[in-house]
Order: C-alpha cells, then structure tokens, then sequence
C-alpha cells in the first residue's frame, strides 16, 4: 500500500525481499545502503540475532529523487528467512507494493526455495494479496558458488509468471541494482492505473 | 484496511487539519515529539524536536512494533492492544491506535506526565477520526480523485531515479 501525500508531494511504496534463510537478502539491502549517497538514504535498521540472522526485519528508506514532481521513497524490508519466524514475515508483508524473491543458487538449497516461494504465496494471499497479481521480480543469488544449479534449471523451478529474473552475487553488488530497479519499475506502473 | 482502497491518499484539506491537531496535542501534552504514522511504518505527519531524531526509522520501527503487538494480542484473543506505552529514563513512549489504521505517538519527558498525555491524546484521537471519515467518504465520491501523478509515466523517468 503506497502512501500519496498530495500536500507535500510524496509517494511512499514498500518493497519486501523474501527468500529462504541465508539466502542473501539481508546482503542486498547492505550492498545498496553502502552504494547509495548519504542524501538519497536513511539508516538500515537491522533487527537481527547475535549470529546476524535477521529476528524481525531489515529497513532502508530511499530516496530516488522525483518523478513528475512527486518525491519518490521506497522503503524496502526484508523478512526473516528461518522457517519458525513464519509469523513476522506475515506481518512485513502487509501493505506491500512490490516482491523479490531471493533464491539461493545452492543445489542443497532447492528445497528451501521451493518451500519459501510457496509460503510467500501463503503469506501474500493472507494479507489480501495474490502473487499473480503483485510486482514481482526473481533473483538467482550466489551465482559465485562452484555447483551453483544452472539458470534453466532454477527458473523452471522457480518462475511463476514469466517475472523479471537475475542472476546476482549480492556481496559483490552484482543483480542487486537491476533486481530492484525492475520490482521499483513495476511498482510505478501500477501506481499509473489507479 | 480497504476503508481507502488500496492506498492511502493524503490531500492538501486533511493534511493541514491533521498538522493542527498534531500542533494542539504537541502543546496540550507538553511533548517533546508529536507524530503520526500508519501501520505500514509511513510516516504522515509530525511535529516537534525532530532534528534529534531519525523520524523514518522511528516510524518503521514503531510500526513494526505495533504489528508485532498486534500478533501477541491475536494469540491471545484480543483483538488489539490499543495502547502501548515504554518509560525510559528520561523519554517516554506513549502508542495508540487511531481509526484502526494510524498510529500516534508522543515522546515525552518529565516536563509532562502520563496522565496528562493519555487525556489529551484522547481528545486528539477523536479529531484524528473525524479527519480519517472524511478522508474515507471523499476517497468514496468517485470524480473526487485527481489523475495519479504517475498516469502518464515513463520509462525512461524511472530510468532517470536510478541514475544518481
Ligand atoms: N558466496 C556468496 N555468499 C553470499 C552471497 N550472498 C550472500 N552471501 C552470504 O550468505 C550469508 C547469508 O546472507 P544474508 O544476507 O544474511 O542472508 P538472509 O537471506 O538475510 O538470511 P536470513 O536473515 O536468515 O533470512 C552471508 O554470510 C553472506 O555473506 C553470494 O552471492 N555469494
Ligand atoms: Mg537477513
């Protein structure tokens, strides 16, 4: 749910990246806070374990400078990934604008991917969503592992809806921008109907 | 939640009516910061020392609290917990729920007490609701909405958010 302030000429959307545990959603909110300049960003605020899991959620405001003279800030979260934290990531999906998935390329990792994406589409319809429907985009992180599963394998696994897909090494910065770039894109256009 | 449709649109008329109610509970409660919020972490207005504090991270983290109540309060059978309240030191956190959508918080300190800022975030909460129904009723009027600032967007104007 985007948040249009006609008065002071804001518009405020929330991007969510979900995705099994260590899958590396957490690294891109931390590669886009470090590659942002000071006055397009607000603090990432990271609610996380002793072992730097993430226990409720990441947060980064920022600020993209305008379209049509609307001031445009997307806040982006990202969700707990562990399996027993299903209630938080419940919670951060209300009043989302737009979806990334972050899939772990690891060929021990399918499992969780396919259990992730499917309690995603759970947690969107709980919150009055249907993934169908929702900006969308895929990114195929940790294409740096020796043994990572080829593309064509993952995206027939993993693709619902012909979503925009990336291959990423989130450390490295490599996906994260164009991941974002292409939900943000989605998200604006949809804006556009209403 | 679809009181507004999918979004909340803020305009002009209402804004300056929610500013003032923030100005008069600003002064009234003796606050140190006045501020509204919906449950989604956005913030929508505020008033007070806010040069000492990040406002969008306090926004995103006392709604994340909220929604994390608003869990607790589930499993247990209670619908809500209406307000919270978390006494520091020296500042003070006084939460509540406005027209089930909005959060209001005041951060005080002992220039003001609780009892004073429960009464007069009382008769806030009431305005603020009043403001929320004729929020609801002009977003119901069709005709009322302006075009979307984003009707005519392009690509190559997203293109250029990403640029800097
Ligand atoms: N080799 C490699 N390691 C990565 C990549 N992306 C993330 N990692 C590492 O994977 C680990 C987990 O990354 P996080 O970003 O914390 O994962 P997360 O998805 O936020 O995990 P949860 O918070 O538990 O849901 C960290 O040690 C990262 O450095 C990648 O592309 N390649
Ligand atoms: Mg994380």
């Amino acid at each position: 749910m985007s948040f249009i302030n006609y008065a002071s000429r804001e518009i405020n959307c929330k991007i969510v990246y979900y995705g099994p545990g260590l899958g590396g959603k957490t690294t891109n909110l931390q590669y886009i806070y470090e590659r942002t300049n000071p006055q397009n960003k607000g603090q990432l605020i990271s609610l996380a374990t002793e072992t730097d899991r993430t226990l409720f959620f990441d947060f980064l405001p920022l600020d993209l400078g305008s379209v049509r003279g609307f001031r445009t800030r997307f806040h982006l979260y990202t969700v707990p990934g562990q399996v027993f934290y299903d209630a938080s990531r419940k919670l951060i999906l209300k009043g989302v604008d737009g979806v990334i998935f972050v899939a772990d390329s690891q060929e021990a990792r399918m499992d969780a991917n396919v259990e992730s994406l499917d309690n995603l589409r759970t947690n969107l319809r709980e919150n009055g969503f249907d993934l169908a429907l929702v900006p969308y985009a895929l990114q195929f992180n940790k294409r740096d592992l020796a043994g990572a599963v080829p593309y064509d394998v993952l995206l027939r696994a993993l693709n619902v809806k012909g979503e925009p897909t990336f291959e990423a090494v989130a450390p490295k910065g490599v996906g994260v921008f164009e991941t974002l770039k292409a939900v943000a894109k989605q998200v604006l256009h949809e804006l556009s109907k209403k | 939640m679809t009181m507004f449709g999918p979004n909340l649109i803020v305009y002009e008329e209402e804004f300056e009516r929610i500013n003032a109610v923030l100005a008069r509970l600003w002064m009234d409660a003796n606050a140190k910061i006045v501020f509204l919020v919906d449950k989604n972490g956005q913030q929508i207005a505020a008033k007070g020392d806010l040069e000492k504090v990040d406002a969008t991270s306090l926004a995103s983290l006392t709604a994340g609290n909220v929604a994390a109540t608003d869990g607790l309060a589930r499993l247990i059978g209670e619908k809500e917990f209406s307000i919270l309240f978390h006494e520091g030191e020296r500042d003070n956190i006084h939460i509540s729920i406005v027209g089930q959508r909005l959060i209001l918080v005041v951060i005080f300190d002992e220039r003001s007490s609780l009892g004073l800022v429960r009464l007069r975030v009382r008769k806030a909460a009431a305005e603020l609701e009043e403001v929320l129904t004729q929020m609801a009723s002009k977003a119901a009027e069709e005709g009322q909405a302006p075009a979307s600032p984003f009707a005519e967007i392009t690509d190559e104007d997203i293109d250029a958010l990403f640029t800097e």
